[in-house]
């Protein structure tokens, strides 16, 4: 298989609009006989539907979530990036560029990057436009912070809500279009498979929720806007229903999965309590701009705390060791989310974590609280503040808050070329859903950047090029033998599902599977590991399909039923994240190989061999899957080490 | 800690519905309700009996998908919690506690604590947006938009459509809900525009829909997981009023 990123030919900053210009149109009065489907609704796909409605095409649009306002962009809190430089501190497209590629550790495509930094202006202007409460100064002009790993302040927020507020305001756009009639909306409605005809995406098969009832929907597109996969590991920072079955269905179809092993462990999470723990929550990494990060020096310290015979504010500063600005003198607490998570876990290894788990280190504020007043504090972070309190029990005013790394978003997913579109013809993947932007670590307040790039400002051009192509006429009817096909497929699956009378709950294994995977794949890597994690995922894997169990029917609310397909298919994606952690013989970014690491213990990577993409060509049930490589070209930056020192 | 439960519940939504009791053992006080109940589920499913259906998702207070009425609270004891912030400790050990849906006739119950909250995804429809379509914005420092007035917007905007001000309210009022987002527009500039229009449809939408008239009891703000301020009754108020004597349309 060829993998032809069709990354435009010219200068770095002349791309996209050189690319645009070559792009067919689809004559306006065409439009509306075009259809499109959209799954998900978050920002990516909410953005993607809107804008496309606006245009005057036809677009169903599906989400799991009772309404589109819900899904998981909503819960994002810090900020988003836009290359504006308002604040005259030297941003600039290229610097964005720079830092995300760098910051992704040189696993991402150029040309993508320096288009996302590109069209992130645009975004914050749309969103203004509609009505985004943006931070503001006391003279009316937009406020911004410096962000995880920026040395400029590009960041845009609203309170901690920044997600929710983008989220929200490409929900009205939405809305507006379902009531002119262009966008009709399916909620509480899941996608269970891609019907693919001819080469080219044709629809989609989905469930109703509510009624169970199995549906086929056709289009001469479809864009897949669903998210990313964190729940693989279980515990995450992602919502409940976050999945990858849509994606994953659409992978067992022909599309390739990209770089399933690079996923993100955000360093400032609440630690994990107990056993029944269901999720996990962030607090936003912007609390590193004022917090401190530390642990106590010695392991007889931790141990006193962890036995609650010494309060952390017992220690003097001597006694605590300051990690991150002691090793990152020039970034200190601002390092990128891989390495402080990284260092969270040595600390924590090496026995000088806190908490009854000993895996949690402290986010300490006294020293900004002294400096800068408490009223200050708690107007930049108080909702987080609040959040932390109804959770911990604690108030972190007074005690500083414990924070340990956790499962939080994941730069691999489905494949795609610079237009989106996957190794499947029709078939797109926005946002988190795909692999493109963020390479093997992502910088904080760049996920909402891209969900609203792709959705407002890509797609709304590349997919006229494809559907011009093909011409309007061509589009399957439902009644076609592949649609038939794939719903009997589904059918059989919710059958199987519903006929296993084992032992155990989707949730059990699903579980297990969480546990294999953030001890084998998660912040830290081995060859030694990921091969044991691999059979005891196939293991897993024979278990859940035998010794499960799902109570109730298929024609009505099943929510363990929802839950079983989504394990089924984690399952499956789990094992391709340990063969693509155990090929990458490397690390980078977010991937720690624990066997390819400098003398300090940073990151090692290997540009010589492993500066690609690595894509993966589904081959049959309990098949080894076969990887395609796609070459990363580097014209514009030189591949460093990435020093943070 | 030992949780006697009592839960609503109702097959689907033309089933008649009850409530059922349930006895936990072993319940942590750092447990989320929501884990409580996945507890619940979880023995529940060991027996072959059908697990409690619940609307929750991000577990983290923002989605506002979660709607449990407890101990005749909506979200529960707690203020300014949604249910999945809710916390075990709360509660003493023993407790009795009653579950049960929204309840209102504008969010159909479609199973056992799941409610159908449609309709107000249909009043933003009618107008809870401003017009504007993709890539005709202006550059965002153009407009400039002091910092009190961009907080005032936020308090507003903030609102997680959760739907507690209306299982809150003995009229069950969607008032606090289109308050909220009529508010929110109506102090920006960005949404001046269209401010007359916006409070006529999105009123006409709420009727339409079913919600009860609203006679300012503020038993709605109080369970707001948000806090969201009768203030802003006050400016919705304001704007149909307005609106009706300014306004030819609807």
């Amino acid at each position: 298989m060829n993998l032809e990123s069709k990354i435009p030919e010219g200068p770095l900053a002349e791309k996209w609009a050189r690319h645009k210009f070559g792009l067919k149109l689809v004559n306006p009065a065409n439009k509306r006989k075009y259809e499109v489907i959209v799954v998900g609704t978050g920002l990516a796909g909410a953005s993607a539907a809107a804008s496309l409605a606006e245009l005057g095409y036809t677009v169903k649009a599906f989400c799991f979530q009772d309404s589109p306002r819900r899904a998981h962009s909503i819960a994002a809190q810090g900020g988003i990036n836009a290359a504006k430089n308002y604040q005259n501190d030297g941003d600039s497209v290229f610097r964005l560029f720079y830092d995300t590629i760098k910051g992704g550790d040189y696993r991402a495509r150029e040309g993508n990057v320096y288009r996302l930094a590109e069209v992130s202006v645009n975004i914050i202007d749309q969103c203004v436009a509609q009505g985004v409460p943006f931070a503001r100064e006391y003279g009316g002009l937009l406020a911004n912070r410096s962000f995880g790993g920026a040395q400029v302040s590009r960041t845009f927020y609203a309170r901690g809500q920044t997600g929710q507020q983008l989220l929200l305001g490409a929900y009205s756009a939405l809305s507006r279009q379902i009531a002119n009639g262009k966008v009709k909306m399916f909620p509480r409605t899941e996608m269970l498979d891609l019907v693919v005809e001819g080469g080219k995406a044709r629809g989609i098969i989905t469930r109703n929720l509510v009624t169970g009832k199995i549906e086929s929907h056709s289009a001469h597109a479809v864009l897949l806007c669903t998210g990313g996969y964190g729940n693989v590991f279980y515990l995450s920072t992602n919502a409940m229903g976050s999945n990858v079955t849509a994606a994953w269905r659409a992978h067992k179809k022909g599309a390739l999965m990209a770089n399933p092993c690079f996923t993100q462990i955000h360093p400032t999470c609440i630690p994990v309590k107990g056993k029944y723990q269901s999720k996990l929550t962030l607090m936003s990494e912007s609390l590193r701009n004022d917090g401190r990060v530390w642990a106590p020096k010695t392991k007889e310290d931790a141990e006193k705390i962890r036995k609650g015979e010494l309060k952390p504010t017992d220690l003097k500063e001597e006694d605590r060791d300051y990690f991150l600005e002691r090793r990152y003198p020039a970034f200190g607490n601002l390092v990128p989310r891989d390495v402080a998570s990284r260092n969270a876990k040595y600390v924590c290894d090496e026995g000088r974590g806190v908490a009854a788990t000993g895996l949690a280190v402290y986010l300490d504020f006294a020293d900004a609280i002294k400096r800068d007043g408490r009223t200050t504090i708690e107007a930049k972070y108080g909702n987080l503040f609040e959040m932390y309190e109804k959770i911990v029990d604690d108030n972190p005013y007074e005690t500083p808050m414990m924070i340990y790394p956790a499962v939080h978003y994941t730069m691999g997913g489905l494949w795609v070329d610079y237009n989106l579109m996957t190794t499947i013809p029709g078939l797109y993947a926005l946002g988190e859903a795909n692999f493109s932007d963020h390479g093997a670590n992502r910088l904080g307040a760049s996920a909402l950047m891209q969900g609203l790039a792709d959705g407002y400002f890509v797609v709304p051009y590349t997919l006229g090029d494809y559907l011009a192509t093909i011409g309007h006429a061509d589009k399957l009817p439902v009644e076609a033998p592949a649609f038939k096909a794939a719903e009997a497929e589904v059918k059989h699956m919710v059958d199987r599902l519903l006929s296993a009378k084992g032992e155990r709950t989707p949730e059990e294994i699903h579980r297990e599977l969480g546990h294999i995977m953030w001890d084998y794949c998660g912040m830290s890597r081995s060859a030694e590991g990921l091969k044991k994690a691999k059979g005891m995922i196939q293991d897993l894997k024979k278990e859940f399909w035998t010794n499960m169990r799902v109570v109730g029917d298929a024609e009505e609310m099943n929510q363990a039923l929802e839950q079983a397909g989504r394990v089924a298919d984690f399952i499956e994606l789990g094992e391709l994240m340990v063969d693509d952690a155990l090929a990458r013989e490397e690390s980078c970014g977010g991937h720690f190989r624990e066997e390819y690491q400098t003398e300090d213990g940073e990151a090692l990577r290997d540009d010589a061999n492993f500066a690609y993409v690595a894509a993966w060509e589904y081959k049959g049930d309990n098949q080894p899957e076969v990887l395609h490589k796609e070459e990363l070209v580097f014209e514009n930056v030189k591949l460093t080490q990435r020093s943070y020192k | 800690m030992k949780i006697n439960l009592k839960v609503w519940r109702q097959k689907n939504g033309n089933a008649a519905g009850k409530l059922v009791d349930y006895k936990l053992d072993n319940i942590s006080p750092d447990m989320s309700f929501l884990e409580m109940f996945d507890v619940l589920n979880d023995e529940l499913m060991h027996k072959g009996e059908e697990p409690v259906a619940f609307d929750h998702d991000c577990r983290e207070g923002i989605c506002g998908m979660c709607s449990m009425y407890i101990n005749g609270r909506a979200h529960g004891p707690q203020t300014g919690a949604t249910t999945c912030q809710l916390h075990m400790r709360s509660f003493a050990d023993g407790d009795t506690i009653i579950v049960e849906p929204w309840r209102a006739r504008a969010f159909p119950v479609i199973k056992d604590l799941m409610v159908d909250r449609s309709a107000f995804d249909r009043v933003v429809q009618s107008g809870g947006y401003v017009s504007v379509n993709t890539g005709s914005a202006r550059d965002a420092n153009e407009t400039l938009i002091p910092r009190t007035i961009a907080d005032e917007a936020m308090d507003a905007a903030q609102c997680i459509g959760c739907g507690a001000c209306v299982a809150a309210c003995k009229n069950a009022s969607a008032m606090l809900f289109v308050a909220a987002k009529v508010s929110h527009l109506a102090v920006l500039p960005q949404g001046q525009a269209e401010a007359s229009i916006r409070a006529e449809r999105m009123v006409a939408q709420m009727d339409a829909e079913g919600f009860g008239a609203c006679s300012f009891t503020g038993a709605c703000s109080v369970e707001c997981p948000k806090s969201i301020s009768l203030d802003h009754i006050a400016r919705l108020n304001r704007e149909y009023l307005g609106a009706k004597i300014t306004s030819e349309a609807v």
